[in-house]
């Protein structure tokens, strides 16, 4: 047997290891990525949605990827303000005049519509003549009248909807001609024309178009127009260390009780042996679910209760009996007839001899505490003020799937499979290395 | 020999060694009697051997002698001080006596590399100055003939062949320049090859070093390599003494009979041939037979005595002690 270290470089022989490792690497560069660009309470403030941070999201938009796929072109939100960008003009008397012009190649149409206006007036609002134009140059009057700052829901305007002839206006305004019964998107250039009549001199008129799209973001978007990039992202520090501590925590505790247990022997091992029978037996999962309803759900809360659960289970008993068995090694008994002492052998020749089955088991107990967290928030007993993998499974639920969103379930289920998947690769790897007997067997 | 010198080095006095048994980790019930009433003096320079089957307490009773298993009643005197199995006078007995184990490769920290093996002991008993500890260790490896020495230092245990892990065991034993060496079976675990060779090399440092050494097998045909005096155990108690010519010229008790008629001889005749071994085997350690404790095995045990009364040592020779009814004076 080598050294600890020239062990662990002995992972490089395992191709199976070196992508557990790699996707471990990505999973961490993401999360310090995220902690770095996302701080804490700005994720909290995001998700929590305070003021109207989502207004320019759609509701339950599919990711952008969908359109790599073949045959899929969904049109993507479509966002124009007005702004000295040249978009906007201004007459000599004050009249104002706001073109927004836009490409639409996409099959299919979008899933709202809106124009939000900005008014600035003291007594009488502007007066605004808003038209549509197709890219073979029909035109349409969408709506002429008075403005204050307000949203004008285009979608929702029955009126419009009878000049379009019954279309509803997010499907009219982007349809060919003639195709009332299928409708088809007609693709080209697009513009809106808002002509502003302007009645004081200090008056002000500006304008916002959002076409919201049928996808968003990277991982698009669940029904209160959240980008659940931000839930993705955030979910993967709070999985790892989640599970780093965890696994650390209870690891280094069992593997302590299970040493003194056997070292000690006689009481001290019957009593130890038989907290650690009482606990195995006990169910924890109530135990946390009491905690989540009764005192807190914060994920930092589970977690302690979690590695407090744990301090002593059925990994006391694997130490225990390692410790017995390395205890009885003639080496010991040689070391013992050269004079070490008890603190030396304990240290120098029994840790070494049991450490080779703790690291792998606490590499693979990892994901077993990330999906822990992920199932109690699935439960609904997730942390209330931030974004987990597991709580977007909760959100979710059934009925995203039954409405066909399945990236909202589908995507953090992914990301939580990769997880595991990546540190039992790493743990099997490692379990072959300090267990040379399983690769005989 | 002429190396032995009149001192006598260990001194072992009715030494008992019991351990006891436990009903639910709780409750007496009963002891093992591993060792039970043995004496004897080495004196320094001399080797000893105990032959005896397994189980009959040849393990224990070294153990004992090493501080590693309780004495339960009786004294051990090492160089004329007597060892209570405390503190200091255990560590200075373990400075002084180096212990050889049977298996090779379990008796090496499997995560250590020699260098640091034969480090250990002398860092444990503070053996002079890191310089000194280094030539100790090369002088030690090339008196076991772990030569070159650089190419042994930094091998681990299992990258050694069993003759060679023996080798390091028995470095280990002589790093402190002990006064005294215990080896338990220490080539029953090895190849026929290589046992004489590491047989020999043990009586070649021991003559060197006038070292007392008790050496432990099972196996006679090995003793004739070794040693001057044979002590045969069998359940826990000595029960001939003797030269090792004398006890295998001139063999009395009937338990050592059977042993010397145990030992395979590679005549192509003994494919014919039936061996007369007693029957029966080695009896409970826990509930010894009354009287002598071969008499359900013995083939020539006398009928309402040996069941009855436990054997004193008699000695019809010279120097050779046996405890049978047989030879009552």
């Amino acid at each position: 047997m080598k050294g600890l270290w020239a062990r662990f470089r002995e992972i490089r022989r395992y191709p199976s290891a070196i992508v557990g490792l790699s996707l471990i690497a990505v999973l961490a560069v993401v999360s310090i990525y995220t902690v770095i660009k996302i701080p804490y309470p700005e994720a909290v403030r995001l998700w929590r949605g305070t003021g109207d941070v989502w207004g320019d999201n759609p509701r339950n938009a599919w990711p952008v990827w969908i359109n790599l796929l073949p045959g899929i072109n969904r049109p993507t939100t479509i966002v124009r303000q007005s702004g000295p960008s040249g978009t906007k003009r201004v007459f000599p008397n004050g009249d104002v005049d706001i073109t927004f012009q836009f490409d639409y190649p996409y099959d299919g149409f979008p899933k709202e519509l809106n124009i939000f206006f900005t008014a600035a007036y003291t007594k009488l609002v502007p007066y605004v003549t808003v038209t549509w134009v197709y890219p073979d140059g029909r035109e349409v009057l969408l709506r002429q009248g008075g403005v204050k700052t307000e949203q004008y829901t285009v979608a929702a305007d029955k009126a419009l909807q009878a000049r379009l002839g019954g279309l509803s206006p997010e499907i009219g305004l982007f349809a060919q001609p003639g195709s009332k019964d299928r409708p088809q998107s007609q693709k080209g250039k697009y513009q809106l024309h808002i002509n502003g009549i302007l009645f004081e001199p200090e008056s002000d008129l500006d304008a916002k178009l959002v076409i919201y799209g049928q996808v968003h973001g990277l991982a698009g978007t669940d029904s209160q127009r959240r980008d659940l990039t931000l839930a993705l992202l955030w979910g993967t520090p709070i999985a790892l260390v989640f599970g780093l501590v965890a696994a650390v925590g209870i690891s280094m505790s069992q593997f302590l009780f299970g040493a003194v247990s056997a070292y000690y022997g006689g009481k001290t091992d019957t009593t130890v042996q038989f907290i650690t029978r009482v606990k195995m037996v006990l169910p924890t999962l109530p135990i946390y679910m009491m905690i989540a309803m009764f005192y807190s759900r914060s994920v930092w809360v589970i977690l302690g209760a979690v590695i407090i659960l744990n301090l002593i289970g059925g990994g006391v008993l694997t130490y225990r009996s390692m410790f017995l068995q390395a205890k009885e090694s003639p080496y010991i008994d040689a070391a013992r007839a050269y004079g070490a002492s008890n603190r030396r052998i304990v240290l120098r020749y029994l840790v070494p001899r049991v450490l080779p089955v703790l690291i792998p088991g606490f590499v693979t107990a990892i994901p077993a505490y990330v999906f822990l967290e992920a199932s109690l928030a699935f439960l609904g007993l997730g942390d209330p003020s931030l974004p987990t993998w597991g709580k977007m499974l909760n959100e979710s639920g059934i009925a995203a799937l039954l409405q066909g969103h399945y990236y909202w379930v589908v995507q953090p289920a992914i990301l939580l499979m990769i997880t595991g998947f990546s540190f039992a690769l790493v743990g099997f790897a490692l379990d072959r290395i300090f267990n040379p007997r399983l690769r005989t067997l | 020999m002429t190396t032995m010198t009149d001192e006598i080095l260990l001194s072992v006095r009715g030494l008992h060694t019991w351990y006891e048994l436990k009903k639910w980790g709780f409750f007496h019930a009963g002891y093992v009697r591993a060792v039970d009433g043995v004496s004897f003096d080495l004196r320094r320079g001399e080797a000893l051997t105990v032959v005896g089957e397994s189980g009959s307490g040849k393990t224990s009773l070294l153990k004992t002698i090493l501080g590693l298993a309780p004495i339960t009643k009786g004294q051990i005197i090492f160089a004329g001080q007597q060892l209570d199995g405390r503190g200091k006078s255990l560590a200075w007995l373990r400075s002084q006596v180096g212990f050889v184990q049977q298996d090779p490769y379990g008796a090496l920290p499997p995560f250590m590399n020699v260098r640091k093996i034969l480090l250990e002991p002398m860092l444990i008993n503070k053996f002079g100055t890191p310089a000194e500890r280094e030539q100790r260790i090369r002088e030690v490896l090339e008196e076991v003939r772990l030569v070159p020495v650089s190419d042994f230092l930094t091998k681990f245990p299992h990258m050694l062949s069993g003759g060679q892990q023996q080798r390091l065991v028995i470095a280990r034993a002589l790093v402190l320049r002990p006064s005294l060496i215990v080896a338990d079976e220490p080539v029953s675990m090895l190849d026929a090859s290589v046992r004489v060779e590491i047989l020999e090399l043990m009586r070649r440092i021991q003559k060197a070093h006038q070292l007392g050494v008790i050496y432990i097998t099972h196996d006679l045909s090995t003793v004739r390599y070794f040693s001057e005096r044979v002590f045969i155990m069998y359940a826990a108690k000595v029960v001939e003494k003797a030269d090792v010519r004398e006890i295998i010229h001139n063999t009395l008790h009937p338990y050592t009979k059977a042993l010397l008629a145990a030992i395979p001889d590679p005549d192509p005749e003994n494919a014919n041939r039936y061996r007369d071994v007693p029957p029966g085997e080695p009896p409970s350690l826990v509930k010894p037979p009354s009287g002598c404790r071969f008499h359900p095995r013995c083939p020539v045990r006398i009928e309402g005595l040996c069941e009855k009364e436990e054997p004193p040592a008699f000695e019809p020779f010279r120097d050779h002690q046996v405890e049978c009814w047989l030879y009552r004076t």
